[in-house]
């Protein structure tokens, strides 16, 4: 009896499909991704049910650190500049032209204004040494209680700017309350009384 | 996944005479291309956040008017102290000082604070209920969403509804405000505000007996 030949298979497979779900994958992803921009503080936000959504443009973000450190941040680059212009003809301190450009693309920020011009001339590595700095020396935040308080003229400027904007407060779930209230009394001053507080999903019960 | 060489390396010796040209593959080698497809696609996977935060929205009243606060009627309204610990002490009623009312405290476990707010808004206007069985008119599909929107802050909008009143101490934290304000929402509270301390009330958090 003649042996019976088994055809040789190659081991090679075909990995045409896979690839085309890989690439699909890739493009998708890199189409949605959205990165998250490289904020001083991390804020661990406390979680609600509350399910509406905060705005993606004309949009004031106050954030408050564990330590109650307070940070201001609005969008828009041409409004950020005249802003700028702004708080430094009320506190006197000059900014020049590559100082206001740079305020203009940086995202969040949390120092006393005179501290401002320095910190704008630094790089990205040094502006993070710069707010350790300031840590030591008790500076970093904006001063917000009741006797210096430039949170109330940030909000007050940017809101000059755009009537349109919406503020949100975004804090930590670590941060005192006293500071909060601070916060939330410096919005009323400025006739906000409406506005979010930014947190995490949870699960309705 | 390399793609292995079988072909036996061209025209050999048997056949003797022509030489046949070595016949190339079609096939290219796709694994450096899957490679790298590979690594963006779990490179933009991990770094892609999805879940877009959330908002709560506050209403406060304006600052500085003139006028006198409302009156409020004391047997309806509830006061939540926050205090450090995550603690709650509350009581009912009014802040009397000829009559203290008496102050327990509670935490923000589920059968804490929650257990308290839909007792309270249950016993006072039925109001808990009336949300329930509307929210499940809305879910059975029997009332559309403005309807039950509509209906929803009328009844938690009432004249007779409890009354929350929040008043966070300087121990508290941020935390201990939206899990509260976050509460209100659950329990279907509509008639609350956030309210300053005062003195008495501090006072009253410290001479509550902690077991």
């Amino acid at each position: 009896m003649p042996k019976i030949k088994m055809p040789r298979s190659s081991p090679s497979l075909d990995m045409t499909p896979m690839v085309d779900l890989a690439f699909l994958l890739v493009t998708f992803f890199m189409l949605t991704t959205q990165f998250r921009a490289d904020e001083p503080v991390i804020v661990d936000t406390p979680s609600s049910i509350a399910l509406t959504k905060i705005p993606e443009a004309d949009l004031i973000t106050v954030i408050i650190d564990d330590k109650g450190k307070v940070f201001f941040n609005f969008d828009g680059k041409e409004r950020r500049a005249s802003v700028l212009q702004k708080m430094g003809t009320k506190y006197a301190v000059n900014f020049t032209p590559d100082q206001i450009y740079k305020f203009s693309i940086l995202t969040s920020f949390g120092m006393p204004i005179q501290e401002m011009p320095k910190f704008l001339s630094l790089t990205q590595t040094e502006q993070k040494a710069y707010y350790q700095e300031l840590e030591k020396a008790g500076r970093k935040g904006i001063p917000s209680d009741s006797l210096k308080n430039e949170l109330k003229d940030w909000v007050f400027n940017a809101r000059i700017s755009n009537p349109k904007y919406r503020v949100a407060i975004k804090g930590d779930g670590k941060a005192k309350y006293p500071v909060v209230k601070q916060v939330i009394s410096t919005l009323q001053d400025n006739k906000v009384n409406k506005f979010n507080f930014v947190t995490d999903m949870e699960a309705e019960p | 996944m390399a793609e292995l060489n079988t072909d036996d390396g061209g025209g050999g010796g048997k056949h003797g005479g022509k030489v046949k040209a070595k016949k190339s593959s079609t096939k290219i080698d796709m694994t450096p291309m899957v490679d790298l497809a590979f690594l963006l696609l779990t490179f933009f996977m991990l770094t892609t956040t999805f879940s877009k935060p959330q908002a709560m929205e506050i209403n406060m009243p304006v600052k500085d008017k003139v006028e006198d606060p409302p009156k409020i009627p004391g047997n309806q309204t509830l006061t939540l102290l926050l205090s450090d610990k995550n603690r709650i002490y509350y009581y009912m009623g009014a802040d009397d000082p000829n009559l203290p009312p008496t102050v327990e405290y509670t935490t923000f476990a589920n059968n804490g604070i929650r257990k308290l707010l839909i007792d309270k808004n249950k016993e006072i206007n039925k109001t808990y209920d009336k949300v329930e069985s509307l929210k499940k008119e809305f879910l059975d599909g029997k009332i559309d969403e403005k309807k039950y929107k509509v209906e929803k802050n009328k009844v938690v909008g009432d004249k007779k509804a409890l009354i929350v009143l929040i008043k966070a101490d300087e121990q508290s934290n941020y935390k201990n405000l939206v899990d509260i304000l976050d509460e209100m929402s659950i329990c279907n509270i509509g008639r609350y505000a956030i309210v300053d301390i005062t003195t008495s009330e501090t006072d009253m958090i410290k001479n509550v007996v902690v077991q």
